[in-house]
C-alpha cells in the first residue's frame, strides 16, 4: 500500500477545533465536513488540497475535542496520509479506526516542507520526499492496520474478518 | 514492580494479575458514554456492525447536553437519532432535555462513576471521573460503538507522572488554578499518552467539586487520565450519590513514574491561561491590563455547585460591568435548583448576569455565547484554541469561577481581591 502527494505543512498542536470547527458539527455527513476541513488555521486548504495530498505537522497533532468528524474530514478532503512528529493519543485511536493513514516520524516532521511531493509505503514505513530527494524511516503499518485501512475503518474490518 | 492506582484498575478489568506499561490489554467496561456530537456517528457505525443490540442496557450513558435544547434543526435530527437509538434499545441513562445536565458533572450525581470502574466516553472530558478514583478516558465515536456493542475496549497501559500536592490552597485557590498551573508548568502534551496521578496531603483540602476541574483538565496536558485516590470526602461524596458497589484501588509504594512533580498549593496564585493554548498562563499579577467584552462561568470544568458559590460570592451586591455579557450556566438540573434554592441565581440576576439551563453551548463555540471578530471573553471552561469559542480572530481566556466573576464586575481580567 502506497501513498503519493503534495504536502500541506502545519506546526505544533494542531487541534481539533481547527481541524473541524464545532459549528458545523451538527453534521456528521463526511463531505460536508470536508468542505471546512482546516478552515480556521488555512482558509485555502479546500480549495488547493487533491485527492492523495498529504499533511506534515509538528507535535500533538489532533489535540483537544475527542471528535471522530476531524480525521473523518481529513479524509474526505481527499489526504491520503498525516505524518506528524507525535499525535494526541485519541486523534491516533480515531484515524486509525476510521481508515486515514497515519505516521510518527520527528525526522519527516521537520525537514519536509510544504508543497513537496511526498511518497510513502506503509509496508516499509519509508517515506521519500521526492523534492528534496531525501528519504525517512517512519513506523511501518503492522498487516492488521493496512486491513483497517483497506476497509475503511474498523468496524467493516470486524465485519469483514465475521 | 508496583503499579500504579490507573495500572491496578485495568489489570483487574483485564483479569491479569499485573500488566506493565506499554502492554496492549482488553479490559472490561463499566460503562460507555456518548453525547449528542458522537453518539450519532457510533449509532451509524455500530448499525453496521453484525450485532445485535448493546452489551448491557444499564452499562450505557447518553446525554444529549453539546447542543441542547436544539440549536438548529441539523442538531434536532442528531438528538431525534440518539433519542430513538435510547428507546430501541431501553438505554437505562437516556437523559432528555429536563433531566439532562452536561455530561461531566451529570454522571456521577447520578451515581454511575464509582471508584475502581473502567469507563470510556466519546468525549474528550471522560477523564473527570478520575475525582472518584475510576480509570476513565475519552474516546471517539467508533470505539463507543464497539464499546456498546461488545463492552469492551483495548488499550496501551499508560506510564504515569505523580503530582504531589502539599499544603492548603492559598485564599481563592480552586482546582482550576491547581490545573492550569500544572499545565503552564508541562505544557499540552506533558503527559502525552500518560496517567496523570495526584497524591499528597494537599488533597485533603480539596472539595469533590475542585477534584473534578483537576481531573477534568487531565486531556489538557494530553493525558490519557487523570486520577484521585479515594479518600473520606470521596466516601461522603459516594454516600450521597449512589447505591453501586465499588472496589478502592491504590498504587504500589513501589510504583514506578516517569516524573514526580510537587505543587505546593500555599503558594500559587490565581492562573489564567492565555490565547490560544491551555498552556500559555500567567499568574493574576503577570496579566496587565485586559479589557473584556464576555465572561462565561459554567461547563464541565466549572458549572458545579462550589463554582456557582464562588462566583456569587464575587458577584453579591456588585453589578457587572457596562457592556459586560456575563452567561452563568449551572451544569446540571440539581445545580440549578440548588443555586436557586441557595439565593444565588437571584444575585447573578440581580448583578447583571444572565443564567441559562444546562448546555456545552459557548464551550465549543455551538451556541449561547458565541464571540465577534476582535471581542475577548473570560471563560471558565476548558480549551482557548484558535476560533474554539466563535470567531478566529476572537480571544479566551481561560480562569477559575472567581477571577471570572470579578472579571465580569471590572470589564478586564482581574483577580477576586481586585
Amino acid at each position: 500500500m502506497k501513498a503519493c502527494g503534495t504536502v500541506f505543512k502545519y506546526g505544533d498542536n494542531v487541534d481539533t477545533d481547527v481541524i473541524i470547527p464545532a459549528r458545523y458539527l451538527n453534521s456528521s455527513d463526511p463531505a460536508e465536513l470536508a468542505q471546512h476541513c482546516m478552515e480556521d488555521i488555512d482558509a485555502d486548504f479546500v480549495k488547493n488540497v487533491k485527492k492523495g495530498d498529504i499533511i506534515v505537522a509538528n507535535k500533538n497533532f489532533g489535540c483537544g475535542s475527542s471528535r471522530e468528524h476531524a480525521p473523518i474530514a481529513i479524509k474526505a478532503s481527499g489526504v491520503s496520509c498525516v505524518i506528524a512528529d507525535t499525535f494526541a493519543r485519541i486523534f491516533y485511536r480515531n484515524a486509525i479506526n476510521i481508515g486515514l493513514p497515519i505516521i510518527e516520524c520527528p525526522e519527516a516532521a521537520k525537514e519536509i516542507q510544504a508543497g513537496d511531493e511526498v511518497e510513502i509505503d506503509f509496508d516499509s514505513g519509508i517515506i521519500v520526499d521526492k523534492t528534496l530527494n531525501k528519504s525517512f524511516e517512519g513506523q511501518a503499518f503492522p498487516e492488521f492496520m493496512q486491513k483497517i485501512i483497506a476497509a475503511e475503518g474498523l468496524i467493516n474490518y470486524i465485519n469483514e474478518k465475521g | 514492580m508496583g503499579m500504579t492506582m490507573t495500572q491496578k484498575i485495568l489489570a483487574a478489568h483485564a483479569g491479569l494479575k499485573e500488566v506493565k506499561a506499554g502492554q496492549l490489554i482488553e479490559a472490561d467496561l463499566d460503562l460507555v458514554l456518548g453525547n449528542d456530537i458522537t453518539s450519532p456517528v457510533a449509532i451509524k457505525e455500530m448499525e453496521k456492525m453484525k450485532t445485535e443490540g448493546v452489551f448491557h442496557k444499564d452499562k450505557i450513558a447518553l446525554v444529549p447536553d453539546h447542543f441542547v435544547p436544539n440549536k438548529d434543526i441539523k442538531s434536532a435530527e442528531h438528538c431525534k437519532c440518539v433519542r430513538q437509538f435510547a428507546r430501541k434499545n431501553e438505554i437505562t441513562n437516556y437523559f432528555e432535555v429536563g433531566e439532562m445536565g452536561i455530561e461531566h458533572a451529570l454522571l456521577p450525581e447520578k451515581g454511575l462513576t464509582v471508584p475502581g470502574d473502567v469507563i470510556i466516553g466519546a468525549d474528550s472530558h471522560t477523564c473527570t471521573y478520575g475525582a472518584v478514583g475510576a480509570f476513565s478516558t475519552g474516546i471517539g465515536s467508533t470505539d463507543m460503538a464497539a464499546g456498546m456493542a461488545t463492552g469492551k475496549a483495548w488499550f496501551k497501559v499508560p506510564s504515569a507522572l505523580k503530582f504531589v500536592l502539599t499544603g492548603k490552597p492559598a485564599p481563592w485557590i480552586s482546582g482550576k488554578d491547581i490545573i492550569l498551573h500544572i499545565i503552564g508548568m508541562i505544557g499540552v502534551d506533558g503527559a502525552l499518552y500518560k496517567s496523570m496521578e495526584f497524591v499528597g496531603d494537599g488533597i485533603a483540602h480539596l472539595t469533590m467539586d475542585d477534584r473534578f476541574t483537576i481531573a477534568n483538565m487531565a486531556i489538557e496536558a494530553g493525558g490519557k487520565n487523570g486520577i484521585f485516590p479515594v479518600d473520606d470526602k470521596t466516601i461522603a461524596y459516594l454516600k450521597e450519590h449512589t447505591s453501586r458497589e465499588y472496589k478502592v484501588y491504590e498504587a504500589d509504594e513501589d510504583a514506578v513514574y516517569d516524573e514526580v512533580y510537587t505543587i505546593e498549593l500555599d503558594k500559587l496564585k490565581p492562573t489564567v491561561a492565555f490565547p490560544h493554548l491551555p498552556e500559555n498562563t500567567k499568574t493574576i499579577d503577570e496579566v496587565g491590563d485586559i479589557a473584556i467584552d464576555q465572561v462565561v462561568i459554567g461547563s464541565c470544568t466549572n458549572g458545579r455547585i462550589d463554582d456557582m458559590r464562588i462566583a456569587a460570592k464575587i458577584l453579591e451586591g456588585k453589578h457587572v460591568a457596562p457592556g459586560m455579557r456575563c452567561i452563568i450556566i449551572p451544569a446540571t438540573q440539581k445545580i440549578y435548583l440548588q443555586a436557586m434554592e441557595e439565593g444565588l441565581l437571584k444575585i447573578f440576576i440581580e448583578a447583571g448576569a444572565v443564567v441559562s439551563t444546562p448546555t456545552c453551548g459557548p464551550c465549543l463555540g455551538g451556541y449561547m455565547g458565541i464571540l465577534a471578530e476582535g471581542e475577548k471573553c473570560v471563560s471558565t471552561t476548558n480549551r482557548n484554541f484558535v476560533g474554539r469559542m466563535g470567531h478566529v480572530n476572537s480571544e479566551i481566556y481561560l480562569a477559575s469561577p472567581a477571577v471570572a466573576a470579578a472579571s465580569a464586575i471590572t470589564g478586564k481580567i482581574s483577580g477576586p481581591e481586585a
